[in-house]
Order: structure tokens, then C-alpha cells, then sequence
């Protein structure tokens, strides 16, 4: 599903920034993957290019067997809606629309008819536990569900791979298992790729593969 | 499209200080636009009806004096025209003078009817400044050759005088015997009655009151139309011409712009058109400035939404808005929030101009001698509001295009990043 060779980035500020330096990696199709490292480290900068966030220097990046290289910023947004979901730290949902008007929103980007994305807004929602809530604004929702709304609105469009960037790192505890849980029913009954970013052991031994990254370079990749 | 509208709509709504602000400043702009071009509408219309009282391709000649000495004569002479000068006029250039009139006038006196009276002047008259004054009757007839040829005692009655005579039916006048002092004149028309037309003079056959008041061959002034002068130049060169031979009958320089005065309604016409465009496009300039103001406004308000809304741009373009999408909410809701409040100040202004047409519109002025219209129907016409519209889609398309290829080229990475 995901290949890369020899991946580097490299910032270029005032003190030229060398953050990826040859990543090797495979992610094959129905993995669940975490990415752990100290911060700095490049954990999200690699996310950021696997999401075609971000551009990378030299290497190869191969989704799903598209060379990811070059992309045009239309065709860049055409494949992150078609193939991937994001789901972050912050939930980063818009905040002056309900919760029902941020799931829809991709679908919205994939010209889906008004009535249609509702329904599968809704219906996922509904899978989320949220269809009572679906009408409420994000400040009106606790952490956990806020997070609830962003995996609904990343499964909205059936993508094939969601990358997590720390989903669990702004909930407590409890709800962070949840949330977890969540992911890995997914991943088990969907068979969606998940590659997660975190920071947290736990979060880390509930995936089937631990990539461990320092200083730019795959340090450790256990299955 | 409903879905764009609805995405405009929340933007706006959550920034509602911020869109009624940046409507309101373009809704002034368009509102003064319109007012502006009403207002000059009114005074180019007026100055236009005040213009085709008259056809446009004729001349009034009047008697001036001398500025300078010719063929032995001092100069400071005054020049009577006289009946010679009608004659010269119709047989010296047959190319160009179509029909000749002229006007003799007498010292004003009293009109009688029956008990009632008011004050009038008799004005001898050609039948064919009916057709250079564009004489309207009510009621009618005007004098025409054969009072002229037999010097009848017949008037035509202006419209304000004959409602003075006969409140009751002003119309009615025609066929009646009006008086002034000794002498009896039967009406044969009334004209039409114009609130700026401050006329009192009682119209009668030319050769009539040069008879009666025994003028012998001097008259008041001599109108004709014409033909085949289409351009300044060639009226010019008519006039030059027509001066010399007019200024030699009175021993008087062929040059001397003195000795004879001369009204060409032609020329008159051109540079009144001139002046008409010059103020219609003065007009167009201030009002497309003061609109300006109002969309310099929208488009630094949509800068500034643009950098609020960097992070949500981000996660758009995360979860699959392409860069078009992007250009296409920003545009359509700088295009929509201009021509929304553009158009309430479109609305607004036309309700001005039409309150101003209720209350300044067709006012006359005068100092009981000479009146004038100096508005008439300030409004614009729908051709404008069209162009109003389009100059408003224009400006808010541009407006909001380098706000939006902002948003557009930014990367998504660095949006997301962004507060």
C-alpha cells in the first residue's frame, strides 16, 4: 500500500533543516502501524508526506502503486479526498459548522449530491454513537467526541489508509482507550490501513507494527 | 451552487459586524453612483428640454452695434434689421436657408375678454416660427400666409393667457374676440400651456402689427432654418459668410461679430452635447471612485477573512479541497456580499433619485421674465442599473481574486500550521 525508498526533507530556513534522512518503509494493505519518536524527531513530518501534506526532496513515495512526486496541488487534494483520512491531534474541525456539516465536508469536495452526503454523514455519526449530537457545534462537544466526529468525517469518503496524528493526544485517558478501540475495530472489521503517530507506549502496543524513528532514520520497525 | 450559498452564508453569518460593515461600504458606493448619474440625468435632461424647445437646425439674428469703424462711419452704431435684411437672407443663399421669419414686437399693454384681462405684448409673427419654435397648440391654428398676405386681425393666445381669460376652458378661446386697447383681434389658436414658458406675448400676423403700429420696414429679429451644414466648421463658415453680406446691407465691417448677433441652435446643440458627455463622464469618474472606496473595502475585508481562515483553509485542502474550490468560495463570496449590498444601495439610490424627481423634479426657476427647467427626471435608466451590476460583478470579482489565489497557493501544511 505504502512504499519508500530512500525518503529524505529537508526544511531550508536560516539553518538548512535535514529531517528525513533515507527512509525505507513498507506499509502493506490492512496494517495498523504506529509511529513513535521523540519530538523532532520526524515522526510527523513523515506523516505530513505520506498524507501528500507536504512535499519530500529525494526518494520514492508509492501509494497504493502512484508514484507520489511532483503532484499538482488539484491532483495532491484529489487523492488526499479519494484515498486518505486525517484525523489529528486537534481534531481540527471547523468550528462554525455542526457536527453533521463537518463529516459532509469531503464529500462536499467529492461533488456528492446535498441529500446523499447527509445520509452518510449521518450514517456515520450514527456508527459513532454521536446522531444525537450531529447538529451541535464542535464547542459544544466534549474532547472525545469531537474526536468521534473527526474519524467520522476522515471515513466519510471510504479512504483506503488513515494517517492519525496523535488522535489520542488531547483526551484523557479513558477516552483515549475508546478512541483506540475504535481505530483498531476499523482497522480489523474495514480493513483500513491506519498509520498512527504517537507519542504514547500504550497507544503504541494496541497497533500491529511499532516504527520507532531518531534523528530522521527508521530505527526500529517491529512487527 | 445551493451548497455555496450556504457555505457564504455561514461565513457571513459568523462575522456578522464584519459583512454588514464591508456591505455597507459598498452599498454607499453604489448608492452615491446612482444618485450621482440621477442627479446629472436631471440637469442634462433639463438642459435637453430646455434645448428642443427649438429645431435644432435654425438661427436667430438680432441687430447689435458696431465694434468698429467702417466705410467712414464711427463704430458704437446700432443696427436695426429691416425688412431688406428677410429678403437677403432668403435670396442669398438659397443652398442653405430653407423657410424665413421674423419677429416685430410692440410696447405691452392690456388683453380684454369680456371682464376679464391680463397683460400682454403683441408679437408679429412669420407662420413659420411655428415650425422653428415648435409652437404645440391646444386649440387651433397658428398664423399662416394668408392672415399674412391679408394682414387679419387674427392672435394666437398663449396657453397661460387663455386660462386666465376662460379659467373654465382655456380651448375654448378659439373663434372669440379678444381686445387690446382699440384693437380687436379674433383668437385663432391657444398654444399649449408650459410651466416654463413665462411668454405673455399675444401672437398676430407680422405684417398686421407693422401695419397697425406703422413699424415702416424695421423689424426685431429674423429666424430661418437651414440645411446642409453638418458640421461646426461649415456653420462657422456659413456664419462668416452670412455676417458679411448682412453687415454690408448696414454699411457695417464684414467682420464685426458687434454688428450682428446670431443664435445658432446648431451649434448650440453640438457644444451642449459636448458639455453633456464631459459631465456624464465627470459623473461616471466621481461615482466610480466612491465605489471604489467601497470595494478597496471589500477586498482588504476579504484579505483579512483570508488570514483568519488560513487554518480552516488547511483542513479543507486536508480532507480534499483542490485549489479551484478554494478560488471559487472566496470569489463567489466577495462577488456575492458586493452584489448584495450593491444592490440594496442600487435599490436605495433609485428610491433617492425618484423622491428627488417627487420633489425637485420639472421645478422651474425664473425672474418673471426668464424662466428655465434645471431638473428634469433625475433617474437612470435601466441600461445603467445594468451596467451598474456589471461594474459591481467586475469589482467584486476583483476583490476578491488576490484574497482568494492567496488562499489557493497556499500550501496545506503550512495552512494547517497556521493559528
Amino acid at each position: 500500500m505504502i512504499h519508500l525508498e530512500r525518503l529524505h526533507k529537508t526544511y531550508f530556513g536560516a539553518q538548512p533543516l535535514h529531517v528525513l534522512k533515507g527512509i525505507d518503509l513498507d506499509i502493506a494493505q490492512g496494517e495498523l502501524v504506529s509511529i513513535m519518536g521523540a519530538s523532532g524527531s520526524g515522526k510527523s513530518t513523515l506523516l505530513n508526506i505520506l498524507g501528500i501534506l507536504d512535499d519530500y526532496d529525494e526518494g520514492t513515495y508509492m501509494l497504493d502503486g502512484t508514484l507520489i512526486k511532483h503532484l499538482s496541488e488539484t491532483r495532491a487534494a484529489h487523492y488526499r479526498n479519494r484515498m486518505i483520512g486525517f484525523i489529528f491531534q486537534s481534531f481540527n474541525l471547523i468550528s462554525f459548522k455542526t457536527a453533521v456539516e463537518n463529516v459532509e465536508l469531503p464529500l462536499f469536495y467529492q461533488g456528492v449530491s446535498r441529500r446523499k452526503r447527509h445520509a452518510i454523514a449521518m450514517d456515520e455519526l450514527d456508527k459513532m454513537g454521536l446522531t444525537d449530537w450531529a447538529t451541535h457545534y464542535p464547542a459544544e462537544l466534549s474532547g472525545g467526541q469531537r474526536q468521534r466526529v473527526a474519524i467520522a468525517r476522515a471515513l466519510a469518503t471510504r479512504p483506503r489508509i488513515i494517517l492519525a496524528d496523535e488522535p489520542t493526544g488531547a483526551l484523557d485517558s479513558k477516552t483515549g482507550v475508546e478512541v483506540m478501540q475504535l481505530l483498531r475495530r476499523l482497522n480489523a472489521d474495514e480493513g483500513i490501513t491506519m498509520v498512527i503517530v504517537t507519542h504514547d507506549p500504550n497507544v503504541a502496543a494496541q497497533t500491529g507494527r511499532v516504527i520507532r524513528i531518531k534523528d530522521g532514520v527508521i530505527e526500529h520497525a517491529a512487527r | 451552487m445551493l451548497s455555496l450559498l450556504n457555505e457564504i452564508w455561514q461565513t457571513a453569518r459568523r462575522n456578522r459586524l464584519r459583512t454588514a460593515l464591508t456591505g455597507f461600504s459598498v452599498a454607499w458606493g453604489i448608492f452615491m453612483l446612482i444618485v450621482l448619474l440621477g442627479a446629472g440625468n436631471g440637469l442634462i435632461n433639463a438642459q435637453m428640454a430646455n434645448v428642443e424647445q427649438w429645431v435644432d437646425n435654425s438661427m436667430t439674428v438680432w441687430g447689435g452695434t458696431t465694434r468698429v469703424p467702417y466705410d467712414g462711419l464711427k463704430e458704437g452704431r446700432s443696427i436695426d434689421l429691416t425688412v431688406r435684411d428677410i429678403h437677403v437672407t432668403e435670396t442669398h443663399f438659397p443652398d442653405h436657408v430653407l423657410k424665413v421669419g421674423a419677429v416685430i414686437s410692440s410696447s405691452s399693454g392690456e388683453l380684454t375678454y369680456g371682464d376679464r384681462y391680463v397683460s400682454c405684448a403683441l408679437r408679429g409673427v412669420y407662420p413659420v416660427l411655428a415650425d422653428i419654435n415648435k409652437v404645440k397648440l391646444i386649440a387651433g391654428r397658428f398664423i399662416n400666409e394668408t392672415d399674412l398676405r391679408y394682414r387679419r386681425k387674427v392672435c394666437v393666445l398663449a396657453g397661460r393667457q387663455a386660462r386666465e381669460l376662460l379659467p373654465s376652458a382655456p380651448e375654448r378661446m378659439v373663434g372669440e374676440v379678444v381686445c387690446t386697447g382699440s384693437l380687436a383681434f379674433t383668437v385663432v389658436g391657444v398654444t399649449k400651456e408650459d410651466p416654463s414658458d413665462m411668454n405673455t406675448s399675444l401672437e398676430v400676423p407680422f405684417t398686421t402689427l407693422q401695419t397697425i403700429y406703422n413699424k415702416g420696414a424695421y423689424i426685431g429679429n429674423i429666424s430661418f432654418s437651414f440645411h446642409g451644414l453638418p458640421t461646426e466648421e461649415a456653420n462657422e463658415t456659413f456664419e462668416t459668410a452670412y455676417r458679411a453680406v448682412l453687415n454690408k446691407q448696414h454699411r457695417a465691417a464684414p467682420d464685426d461679430r458687434g454688428a450682428l448677433y446670431i443664435w445658432n441652435r446648431f451649434t448650440d446643440g453640438l457644444q451642449m452635447a459636448k458639455g453633456v458627455s464631459i459631465v456624464r463622464t465627470a459623473l461616471w469618474v466621481i461615482g466610480l471612485f466612491t465605489l471604489l472606496g467601497g470595494i478597496v473595502g471589500v477586498g482588504n475585508i476579504m484579505l483579512i477573512t483570508v488570514r483568519e481562515r488560513t487554518h480552516e483553509f488547511g483542513i479543507r485542502k486536508a480532507i480534499g479541497a483542490t485549489p479551484a474550490a478554494l478560488l471559487r468560495v472566496v470569489i463567489a463570496e466577495s462577488i456575492i456580499i458586493t452584489a448584495f449590498f450593491g444592490y440594496i444601495g442600487m435599490l436605495l439610490g433609485i428610491l433617492a433619485n425618484l423622491y428627488m424627481d417627487h420633489t425637485l423634479g420639472s421645478r422651474v426657476i425664473g425672474n418673471g421674465i426668464f424662466s428655465t427647467t434645471i431638473f428634469v427626471n433625475p433617474t437612470v435608466d435601466l441600461a445603467t442599473c445594468l451596467e451598474v451590476m456589471a461594474v459591481l460583478i467586475v469589482a467584486g470579482t476583483m476583490a476578491g481574486l488576490m484574497p482568494a489565489l492567496k488562499a489557493a497557493r497556499t500550501r496545506p501544511i503550512e495552512a494547517l500550521r497556521a493559528d
